[in-house]
């Protein structure tokens, strides 16, 4: 059984919703207003007097037609495989979405009192007390929306503890460590708090170069380190305690970027490493959906040293006597960092991230993980002799190879992503980490089968020997889609970036 | 585990491709001394109904959600259209990354661009980027942006901005440069009237319209003031169901404009996920923070969209970047398009409206009321502060007593305010529920 390459899918073409809008057309009917009307309820002069000029009209039926013709031009994890590796493309349950919708949750306002909301803050507690479990660090936070604002809260729990324990002498330890394979979002959050970032090199063979490390910490200042683990390039950094140790000796704390967290829950833990505070992609590890970029959530763990510094409102749980343990939120934490977002976090994401720890349980969670690297254990031993595989250290959950064989007959990683469409899967992630020139790295997840990762292995072999056979196929590609590769640098020189009335219409459409 | 394909054969047989024979060998690489040697202590594997079973205790416990409410202070009750949720749930939608392949995303790009489109057109405003994480870290992106463009520190923000959002920005602002300073508001009327505070350092004047008290801000002379002095004006929206009637920020103006769009079609989900608007002019467009989507065209001149502009973003910048943001609010924005889109143009006209009659109906009832006042004078939109005859806290917890949630006390956010508390009506609170709260205060 196998995909094989696909034909070109039958869509409709579905203009910009503004070229069906037909004056007069509606799509909604409110209840009639059941109160006396009162006159100048708003004054005139604070009201607007374009009469919303360009938003569409369109019927009920417009919406439906015009949001599922473009849907299906989108490919999706139900589709089929999506190994980009980094995200951790897994499958999205069901349940949890139904679980999420709730009314008792979904209807919940976040300013109710809290013995109104006892239900909230214990399904938190209990995520908390879940995570705290996994990562082997104590103080959690939901709060952060996404991965990259648990990073930021990451750091600041840093240079909070640092200032804390340091005072005045605190702004001569402003640099923090970051490896050159890491992710963009590292740096930008570091920067964030007010550090200052040193690049440590990696090893030939991907690890984290431990003299350099050494090197940069005897040059002092070092508030931290900033280390993805297994790292960007797939593999587990093995020396993790003597380089926590190394960084704790220089003074600084170890931050750990929690994206690769799939190839360790349930086998082993940050806190067990050394690590000090990590973040956590509920959208990748605990398989809330990725939903076309976004919403994400990205609590942040950390030591109890740390926890005196978490955001608040932190949520506590009081015993009482004979009755059920009660919640409430604690606002009055002044060694706190303060606040990173409004309310809670995305409560929404921590329903489902808990729905699919209840749904895989303790051994559920070590057999994801353990699926996960064999996965990419086995596409990188059937992609091994036909693409470039840069490292020989054996690759956690996910595989990395260059396009280094290819690039000699002009086909590069992007042709090869591209070509990949044409076979019917999701291109894995190029050109990142940028320390392997042409790097692919896939990630395929617990949620592929063998026949399917067969296939794409397959498809992989194929575009290889297309390759070298003709190399023009793979460089134009995709061939299969309904509009070819766009034209970004334009795009961005003179950027389009909304619908406008003398807007050519959809004739000039794909 | 039901979510994985391959049975035990299978798994085998692949563990001996790798040249394994146990999947214990898989770890081998790391290190005896940081591995876990016990089970996680989490739950056993629990069976679908028994997820659900435990899952609806939990919920049942949120009696808030069975009571009529008038809470309002950011997050808003309004009522979804079916077709929301629903093409929200298609896999296409929600299984689906980040749109960085365009041949395969056109669908997620098509609808951000015509995202971006609606929040221009309701703002008023040239240029709109894919959303942000929630309206308060909008702000908090506002104040980083104002100070990149005019090269100044000082932020002054009213102190009528909802509290969590101001609190946010100081989070966000901690270590750089940022001087804030906070601006009284005129106890009369409610607004912002004495500007004084703004001066030639003044990177941006921040005010919220309706602000946390509901009043509605003049703010043409808040523009004026800020332009003055050669800032920025941002005018953050918490409630966007305001758009449909109220003149637009940018009409007014505003050169940023932040806000939350949850109002639109967004469940309140116990405060997220929502969604963070974020609008300005062209002229600022390489300053902004987070995504953006484009036109582009492909060699046969077929039209599609992009991710663009990206040498703003982490990614590319890294350290430099004008955000750490890497996410949009992807699926909300979708739902938030639906719903623009569903309403249409007459139907957010309608439900704004609705929104203003049904609040200036319980705002009359309530001065009414022996005891009860209205502290500030400024016209409202769909929420106002009440002054009851003794503590918020109290009035508010009898009536909640009879089944009602009565509003927000406002103590909690603004100190000397004991007696005040913040009541919120939207179209989905009936002229029944309103007289009902009338009848219990």
């Amino acid at each position: 059984m196998s995909i094989k390459k696909v034909t070109q899918h039958p869509t409709q073409n579905e203009g910009l919703i503004f070229d069906r809008s037909q004056t007069g057309r509606v799509g909604y009917r409110l209840p009639k207003l059941d109160v006396p009307e009162t006159p100048n309820a708003l004054p005139a002069e604070l009201l607007r007097t374009d009469g919303l000029d360009g938003v569409p009209e369109v019927s009920e039926v417009d919406v439906i037609r015009h949001f599922t013709r473009i849907s299906t031009w989108n490919y999706s994890i139900d589709l089929g495989m999506y190994p980009l590796g980094s995200c951790t493309m897994k499958y999205n349950s069901r349940l949890n979405e139904k679980m999420a919708r709730i009314g008792g949750f979904a209807g919940l306002h976040p300013l109710a009192p809290e013995t109104e909301s006892q239900g909230a803050l214990e399904l938190m507690y209990r995520l908390q007390e879940d995570l705290a479990e996994i990562t082997g660090l104590p103080g959690v936070s939901l709060q952060p929306a996404a991965g990259a604002q648990g990073e930021m809260t990451g750091v600041m729990l840093i240079r909070a503890f640092l200032d804390h324990r340091d005072g005045e002498a605190s702004k001569d330890r402003r640099v923090m460590l970051i490896p050159d394979s890491a992710h963009g979002t590292n740096p930008a959050s570091a920067a964030l708090a007010g550090f200052t970032v040193k690049t440590i090199h990696s090893t030939p063979d991907g690890f984290t170069d431990m003299d350099h490390l050494r090197q940069l910490c005897n040059e002092g200042g070092v508030a931290g380190l900033m280390l993805t683990n297994p790292n960007t390039v797939g593999i587990f950094e093995k020396n993790i305690k003597e380089i926590c140790e190394v960084i704790h000796a220089a003074g600084g704390l170890v931050y750990m970027d929690g994206a690769n967290m799939n190839a360790l829950v349930g086998v082993a833990r940050p806190g067990d490493m050394g690590v000090d505070v990590i973040h956590l992609n509920l959208h990748k590890t605990f398989s809330t959906p990725h939903g076309g970029g976004g919403p994400g959530c990205g609590p942040c763990c950390c030591t109890a040293e740390l926890a005196p510094y978490l955001p608040v409102p932190r949520i506590i749980a009081d015993e009482n006597n004979a009755g059920p343990m009660s919640y409430r939120l604690e606002y009055n934490v002044p060694t706190s960092i303060g606040r990173v977002k409004a309310f809670y976090g995305n409560f929404g994401m921590m329903i489902r991230a808990l729905s699919y720890i209840y749904t895989h349980g303790d051994d559920g969670l070590k057999e994801a993980t353990e699926t996960a690297v064999l996965n990419a254990r086995y596409v990188s031993k059937r992609l091994e002799n036909t693409f470039d595989k840069p490292f020989e250290s054996d690759c956690m959950h996910e595989a990395i190879f260059s396009h280094k064989n290819q690039s000699k007959r002009g086909v590069v990683t992007l042709d090869i992503a591209k070509r990949l469409i044409d076979y019917g899967f999701h291109p894995m992630t190029v050109y990142f980490p940028l320390v392997v020139e042409g790097a692919m790295l896939i990630e395929p997840t617990e949620s592929v089968g063998r026949a399917d990762l067969d296939a794409f292995c397959d498809a992989m072999i194929d575009i290889d020997r297309e390759a070298q056979e003709d190399p023009e196929l793979v460089i134009n590609a995709p061939h299969s889609t309904r509009i070819g590769r766009l034209d970004e640098a334009s795009a961005a020189r003179k950027p389009v970036l909304r619908w406008k009335p003398d807007m050519e219409s959809m004739s000039q459409m794909a | 585990m039901r979510y994985i394909p391959n049975s035990p054969e299978e798994r085998d047989e692949m563990l001996a491709t790798v040249g394994l024979t146990d999947a214990k060998e898989l770890f081998r690489s790391i290190p005896d001394d940081v591995k876990l040697s016990r089970s996680l202590n989490v739950t056993e594997p629990m069976a679908e109904s028994e997820v659900i079973a435990a899952m609806e205790a939990m919920a049942a416990k949120n009696t808030g959600t069975s009571k009529p409410s008038f809470l309002g202070g950011g997050v808003y009750s309004h009522y979804s259209p079916t077709v929301v949720d629903h093409l929200i749930q298609r896999s296409e939608f929600f299984t689906s990354y980040t749109p960085y392949q365009p041949e395969i995303s056109q669908g997620t790009l098509q609808y951000i661009f015509e995202f971006q489109t609606l929040v221009c057109q309701l703002t008023g405003m040239e240029v709109s980027n894919a959303s942000m994480y929630d309206g308060s870290t909008a702000m908090a992106e506002a104040y980083l942006m104002a100070q990149r463009v005019t090269r100044r520190d000082k932020i002054v923000v009213a102190k009528s901005v909802h509290k969590e959002y101001r609190e946010v920005a100081v989070t966000y602002a901690q270590h750089g440069d940022t001087e804030i300073v906070e601006l009284d508001f005129d106890e009369a009327t409610g607004r912002i009237l004495d500007t004084s505070a703004l001066d030639d350092k003044t990177a941006a004047l921040v005010v919220q319209s309706p602000n946390f008290f509901g009043c509605i801000e003049d703010l043409e002379s808040l523009a004026a003031a800020a332009h003055s002095v050669g800032a920025l004006f941002v005018v953050v929206v918490t409630e966007a169901i305001s758009f449909g009637s109220l003149k637009t920020p940018g009409a007014c103006g505003a050169d940023i404009v932040v806000g939350d769009g949850q109002s639109w079609g967004v469940p309140m989900s116990f405060g997220g996920p929502h969604l963070g608007l974020f609008a300005t002019q062209e002229k600022y467009v390489r300053q902004m923070p987070g995504r953006l989507c484009g036109i582009a065209y492909d060699k046969n001149g077929n039209r599609g969209f992009v991710l663009t502009l990206s040498t703003r973003e982490q990614h590319i910048r890294r350290e430099k970047a004008t955000s750490n943001i890497c996410t949009n609010q992807g699926l909300i924005a979708l739902a938030a398009t639906i719903y623009m889109e569903t309403m249409g143009k007459k139907g957010l006209q309608e439900v704004a409206e609705q929104n203003a009659q049904k609040a200036a109906y319980a705002k009359e009832r309530i001065a009414e009321l022996d005891g009860y006042s209205l502290p500030f004078s400024a016209p409202t939109f769909n929420e106002f502060v009440v002054r009851g005859p003794r503590a918020a806290v109290d009035v508010l917890g009898s009536v909640c007593d009879k089944g009602i949630i009565g509003g927000l006390a406002l103590s909690k956010y603004y100190g000397g305010r004991e007696n005040d508390f913040l009541v919120c009506v939207t179209e989905t609170n009936s002229r029944e529920q309103i007289d009902a709260l009338v009848a219990a205060l």
